[in-house]
């Protein structure tokens, strides 16, 4: 077990560095930082000055070694736009995120699993037929179009919701602030979360229904009929269950997709999380801070994915071994 | 929902809320009297050090908080700010008389003392606004409220961007450690990335730099407000339909720009309607003229842009009135020059050659292209209003006189840096757009058109390399001159001699387009500065 874990730790460790540096080839692409820093009467002579001074014009080996080196002792730089430090900029726009992604989650859990029982069941009701024609359109339309289009209906058009930003927020401890415990905290927070949260609650919703046809299907749940078991013990207590377990393993790898894919979703409703921060950075070629984003995403990932591999080891011994699903 | 109508339903609700309602209006301070504006901008504010970076939006934004010597009047032209009065007492000597009794924000006195220290500290190593004051111009102290400046080099035009040269405390800097400006290559940023302290009708109450800035008034200015506002919040809202949506929804009061496409829409709306008005950026088309070979050309050996027939082709076979109606929905003014028509008082001596694409094709084939040739294009397409459409526009109307363009159209951030020094120049044919920061010519003949050389000293906005040393004489009188109507006549000169080689192909002057919601007032200035002392919540 613990020689498992630290080849899996080793590991990671491995993936972080090839992302970062793959991430490091890439800015090699974005652009001159140079030319979002200064004004457009800035001579080429002190331009250059500043791109020497910044290290952007030593080899990319030598300026991804040096971010390493100071990555590894949690000094990201200082953002060239913002001229604050990115650790602090980053750890002040983490909760917005993860919020979100949170609220998204809960979201599409709370939604997805009882429309996939309901379709599960009847799988030939018209309100089944109803729900999936929903989800294929959660499936099949952009996250910014949904986004858009919810800030169309409910806020130009109804005024109900803000249609944009957090709202107030209240600062809890340190740098940590919350939209949770305000009126137009939780108000902004509806539409963003369900624009993040749509696609995981179809996917939720499928996986949900395909898991509930097929474990309906089996000996045990014929037996319990037999056994003359009401319909709800049957259905909830004994098909459900078995459901469920592999709704939790994707849901857990779903967690990183969400924060990720947050991106989109906190730019089309200016969400003040990293995911805008990122795409700002993007434009305007902030490295220090699209580096330590790209850093810290892999770094989620490669933490999900770790747990979720020692959970399975903790629950089947044998899968350490290659051995067959049990 | 406002205030007084919110009241009005608490109390049709009954007297428990009514109480509740009164006791929370008593915590929040007077609700009727609360006036803000809310205003959302596609772009961030930064560092709040007012020299770290020369960008009209920031410093729009910092001309609300702090104040230059002089100012600009709605119309542009230059007031006194901060200095009530001066003289040019002979032409290396300028002297100005202080305001008195001006206070920063924290109560300190401002006097010579802060004059000085601020022509130190934009002529600091990492300032952004060196080019406000001349480097080797000496600043002395007359007394507490008089400064001298004395110049090696007469220059008529000293004063012209001292609006956007924020005077800083002396005192507040140096307990702060602000002396130099923050700067994006300092490895722990400075206090004045996120603090503020100016002479400025407002002053900043919170900022989280991409995220929300809150401005107050400043009860320390010195002069009579002109607005009613009790409170400013500025966020950035990058997305375009985003910023709209939000005025839409009443979430905002005011945002700019608003998309050309989406005009419409917002004037539609009862509550909503766009200000529009001419920008002073003037968007135009240059050559290569530097090369013996363009890198993107079927020609090989000669240079076919070095001809000025061929460039007067080109410019003959741009129909720009086709793209101010259909690109740019009419919200653009073709110039002439490359130079806005506000900025220069003899614009209309000068007209743009008619379009006659057979002329065109006619020089082309004098030239000795009669098949045409082919050429890359470089365009941004996320920095100037429509860029890539334009260009799009312009590579089908050279289609039209046998010219192939293969268009390179890019982000701002990957563009500049191929089309500028760092990147060599590496452009045949491209599309720009330049405001002079100065608003003077002086400042276009010698970024646009001065003679470079491949590091871009002399002219580093003059991609295309395009050098007549008869302009770069005049250039350089026209710096010196101090009679203006001498100096005008050489301006002519210069853009005359421009024009009839067709140094570059200007196209017009983009337009702005504000949104506001229709019980706001605010004057829209042509160098789209957002300034919150002119507005009013009615």
């Amino acid at each position: 077990m613990i020689a498992f874990a630290i080849r899996r730790l080793v590991q990671a460790i491995g993936v972080m560095l090839v992302v970062a540096l793959i991430s490091f080839l890439m800015f090699r692409f974005v652009g001159d930082p140079v030319n979002q820093l200064v004004g457009v009467d800035t001579s080429p002579a002190e331009r250059e000055a500043l791109r020497q001074a910044l290290g952007l014009n030593d080899p990319v080996l030598v300026q991804f070694g040096r971010f390493i080196v100071k990555a590894a002792q949690l000094d990201f730089g200082i953002s060239y736009q913002f001229k604050q430090p990115v650790a602090s900029l980053i750890a002040s726009r983490l909760p917005a995120t993860l919020e979100l992604s949170f609220v998204s989650a809960v979201f599409a859990l709370a939604i997805g699993i009882p429309m996939g029982i309901f379709t599960g069941l009847y799988p030939f009701s018209w309100v089944s037929r109803g729900f999936l024609a929903i989800s294929l359109i959660g499936v099949s339309l952009p996250t910014f179009l949904i986004g858009i289009l919810l800030i169309f209906i409910v806020s130009v058009n109804l005024g109900w919701l803000p249609s944009f930003g957090r709202g107030d927020t209240v600062r809890i401890f340190g740098n940590w602030t919350t939209g949770l415990l305000t009126k137009s905290g939780l108000q902004s927070l509806i539409l963003p979360a369900i624009t993040l949260g749509l696609f995981q609650m179809t996917l939720i919703m499928r996986l949900v229904r395909g898991e509930m046809l097929e474990v309906l299907r089996t000996d045990y749940i014929k037996f319990a009929r037999a056994r003359g078991l009401s319909r709800r013990a049957i259905n909830f207590g004994h098909a459900l269950k078995n459901t469920l377990v592999p709704v939790i393993t994707i849901t857990g790898l779903q967690v990183g997709s969400i924060i990720a894919f947050a991106i989109i979703t906190e730019t089309v409703f200016q969400w003040p999380g990293m995911g805008l921060m990122f795409l700002q950075a993007v434009q305007s070629v902030d490295i220090p801070i699209m580096a330590a984003y790209l850093l810290l995403i892999a770094f989620l990932f490669v933490m999900i994915n770790f747990i979720v591999d020692m959970l399975y080891v903790a629950v089947d011994p044998r899968i350490r071994l290659g051995g067959a699903r049990g | 929902m406002n205030d007084r109508s919110h009241i009005k339903n608490i109390f049709a609700r009954g007297r428990r809320t009514a109480i509740a309602a009164a006791a929370a209006s008593l915590l929040m301070g007077s609700a009727a009297h609360a006036e803000t504006l809310r205003f959302a901008f596609q772009g961030t504010l930064n560092a709040l050090d007012p020299y770290t970076l020369n960008e009209t939006f920031s410093l729009g934004m910092f001309g609300n908080v702090y104040e230059g010597l002089t100012k600009r009047d709605k119309d542009l032209q230059i007031i006194p700010g901060l200095a009530e009065s001066w003289e040019v007492v002979d032409p290396l000597t300028w002297r100005f008389k202080l305001r008195e009794g001006v206070k920063f924000a924290n109560g300190n006195d401002f006097n010579a003392d802060d004059v000085i220290f601020s022509a130190e500290r934009v002529r600091a190593e990492s300032s952004d606004l060196k080019t406000r004051i001349p480097a080797d111009s000496e600043w002395v102290k007359v007394d507490d409220y008089t400064v001298e400046v004395k110049l090696k080099t007469p220059n008529p035009i000293l004063h012209y961007e001292w609006d956007t040269w924020y005077m800083m405390d002396k005192e507040w800097a140096e307990a702060e450690g602000a002396v130099s400006p923050v700067s994006a290559k300092d490895t722990s940023p400075g206090p004045a990335a996120y603090k503020a302290n100016g002479t400025g009708p407002f002053m900043f109450e919170s900022h989280e730099p991409g995220v929300k800035t809150v401005f107050k008034p400043n009860p320390n200015w010195w002069g009579t407000p002109e607005h009613n506002l009790t409170e400013v919040i500025f966020t950035p809202i990058a997305a375009d339909g985003t910023r709209v949506a939000a005025l839409l929804a009443g979430d905002v009061d005011l945002i700019d720009p608003v998309p050309v496409q989406d005009i419409p829409r917002v004037n539609a709306d009862p509550n909503t309607e766009a200000l529009t008005g001419p920008e002073l950026r003037v968007i135009h088309l240059g050559f290569n003229q530097m090369d013996d070979e363009l890198a993107t050309s079927d020609v090989k050996g000669k240079n076919p842009f070095k001809d000025p027939n061929v460039r007067k082709a080109f410019y003959q076979a741009i129909d720009i009135e086709a793209i101010k109606a259909r690109v740019m929905r009419d919200l653009s003014t073709p110039v002439p020059l490359l130079i806005a028509n506000e900025l220069y008082s003899g614009s209309g001596d000068f007209q743009r050659w008619p379009f006659d694409p057979e002329a065109g094709k006619k020089l082309l084939a004098d030239a000795g292209y009669p098949d045409g040739f082919t050429v890359a294009m470089d365009c941004p397409n996320d920095r100037y209003v429509n860029d890539e459409a334009i260009c799009q526009a312009a590579v089908s109307m050279l289609a039209k006189i046998g010219v192939t363009v293969n268009l390179n159209a890019q982000p701002k951030s990957q563009y500049f840096a191929k089309v500028l020094a760092p990147g060599g120049y590496d452009t045949d044919f491209f599309l720009l757009g330049w405001t002079p920061g100065s608003l003077d010519s002086w400042n276009v003949l010698t970024n646009l058109a001065g003679c470079r050389d491949a590091t871009g000293k002399g002219g580093p906005f003059n991609l295309g390399g395009y050098c007549n040393p008869e302009v770069d004489a005049l250039a350089a009188k026209i710096l010196g001159e101090t009679d203006t109507a001498k100096r005008d006549a050489m301006i002519n000169e210069a853009y005359t001699i421009m024009t009839n080689e067709t140094s570059h192909i200007p196209l017009h002057q983009q337009s702005l387009a504000w949104g506001k919601r229709k019980n706001i007032d605010i004057v829209q200035r042509p160098d789209n500065q957002v300034l919150f002392y002119w507005a009013k919540v009615n």
